[in-house]
């Protein structure tokens, strides 16, 4: 049992590695030129010579999009709640809210650079504007689904919306909440990206853009897997602090019912 | 004393409006345990959200100790087929809960909690969850959860219990047990309890007088006085006047369902 769990614990390294060792192997095999589609040795070659901007771009990345989405949350949970309050607003909101999320970020970044500038702004305000969405949501739908009896057995008692929302409705938004942060975290990073890409003097993306203008491919690879790293490592921030936070949305599924 | 005179209730509906009691007429005196039964879908759960104020009548009034009931009443509790306990509480915290949001416990709840915690326990005891007060809902069978519900629903002391098929999700071992639970609560505090079931075992086994009501558009169209002597014991199921009354019971219903 216990060896069964290890298994199932290292099943990611495993597949990880697997994933290289396959590139790595067609790489060579068929021969792929570096500069099409560089093999993982030549990238991690890039990434140990390039440590220092790789690193230094890494964390203007890192925190634009921390501080995108740190707004998004802000502002995502406040927008939830009131739009989870009342049915006139989710109504009135959400074809605006649909229509505002279908736009493309990328159209909107150059919008923002003639406003703000080039720089980290554009980038914190895509990183917002993209993992902002979810976030509402996910805190309205958590608000609109509390169970109409169980809304009925407090109203019985005399109480108020406030009350309902306080002891139910925002406790119960919590898996949803986490759910969302995962999601909106991972997007934030590609926002936080394609606004740098498009116009910025710092980060991964602009790192890339530059790179690839070098025609330096592994070190435009090294730059996307330093952001998957990095996107692995706050989603796996978020998750802990779910399991920690929401315990009870995990157990309560194997509940015995009734 | 409760009382519906002539309520009727429309509501509009997907294809028009929908009339779920029409001319109820209904009287529950202090104390008393009341069942109503009927066909499914005959407006019985309607009847609980009028006479708790959730919603207003079409027309008729709704009256509690001879005040109309015009918005929800702060005295009544509540318990559904489904347990509906918060799964991040305990089950202490789940009891709790009403006294959180009743005044006049809701002022002194900081201050008093210690004693209300006791008093949480002492209604976990008598249900025979005193040794679960620290578990999660979800760690706990569908039979216990029912019986958190039922302390919650109580908590707070509440003049009215309404109960709205509080066992129908229960095997039929579990639901005699907890009909002994319900039983014996009655007895111990006195409230009065509107019960709304479609086990006509459960509301003879129970109740001091049974309603029947007729299919949509809800009637009480006979009411029936229960004569088993109390305390009753689960013996009384087997008697012959329980069974007669059952067999009646039923066929009254078989009748109104005929006529929908």
């Amino acid at each position: 049992m216990m060896k069964k769990l290890s298994v199932e614990n290292l099943a990611p390294v495993y597949f990880t590695v697997a994933l290289f060792v396959i590139w790595e192997a067609a790489c060579r095999l068929f021969k792929i030129d570096t500069f099409i589609l560089p093999a993982p040795t030549e990238i991690f070659a890039a990434m140990v010579k390039y440590w220092w901007p790789l690193l230094k771009n890494s964390f203007v990345t890192l925190w634009t999009t921390m501080a995108g989405f740190a707004i998004a949350v802000v502002f995502g949970i406040a927008l939830g709640v009131v739009v989870g309050w009342s049915r006139t607003i989710y109504r009135g909101l959400y074809p605006v809210m649909i229509g505002f999320n279908s736009v493309p970020k990328v159209a909107v970044v150059p919008i923002l650079i003639m406003w703000f500038g080039i720089g980290e702004v554009p980038a914190i305000l895509t990183a917002f504007l993209i993992s902002f969405f979810p976030i509402v949501v996910n805190v309205a739908t958590g608000l609109a689904t509390t169970e109409p009896e169980l809304e009925d057995v407090l109203r019985a008692l005399g109480a108020s919306k406030l009350d309902i929302m306080r002891k139910v409705g925002i406790p119960r938004t919590g898996p949803y909440l986490f759910g969302a942060l995962k999601v909106g975290i991972t997007l934030a990073f590609v926002g936080a990206v394609v606004s740098e890409t498009i116009g910025a003097n710092a980060g991964v993306g602009h790192l890339m853009v530059q790179a690839g203008s070098n025609f330096q491919m592994p070190l435009v690879f090294a730059g996307l897997i330093s952001l998957a790293i990095q996107g692995i490592l706050m989603y796996a921030i978020f998750a802990v602090f779910e399991r920690r936070m929401v315990a009870w949305a995990f157990r309560s599924s194997q509940s015995a019912g009734g | 004393m409760i009382v519906l005179d002539n309520v009727t209730l429309t509501y509009p509906g997907r294809t028009g409006p929908v009339t779920a009691l029409a001319g109820t007429t209904l009287n529950v005196r202090k104390g008393e345990f009341a069942a109503v039964v009927g066909p499914s879908g005959c407006g019985k759960s309607t009847l609980m959200k009028l006479v708790t104020g959730l919603i207003r009548p079409t027309s008729g009034t709704v009256s509690i100790d001879g005040a109309e009931v015009k918005g929800p009443v702060k005295v009544a509790g509540m318990a559904f087929q489904h347990a509906n306990l918060l799964p991040w509480r305990t089950v202490l915290q789940n009891v709790m809960l009403p006294l959180e949001i009743v005044e006049p416990y809701r002022r002194r709840f900081s201050r008093d909690k210690a004693a209300f915690q006791d008093k949480a326990m002492a209604l976990l005891n008598v249900v025979g969850l005193g040794a679960f007060a620290d578990r999660f809902p979800w760690e706990m069978s569908g039979g216990m959860q029912q019986r958190a519900s039922l302390c919650r629903s109580l908590i707070h002391q509440p003049a009215l219990l309404m109960l709205d098929e509080p066992f129908a999700a229960l095997d039929a071992f579990t639901r005699e047990e907890l009909w002994c639970v319900l039983r014996d609560l009655w007895q111990e505090f006195g409230f009065t309890v509107i019960l709304v079931t479609h086990d006509l075992r459960e509301a003879a086994f129970l109740a001091d007088t049974i309603h029947v009501m007729s299919a949509r558009p809800g009637r009480i169209v006979e009411t029936r006085q229960v004569p088993f002597l109390r305390p009753r014991d689960l013996d009384v199921c087997y008697r012959a006047e329980f069974t007669g009354l059952v067999h009646e019971l039923r066929n009254k219903i078989a009748e109104v369902r005929q006529a929908a």
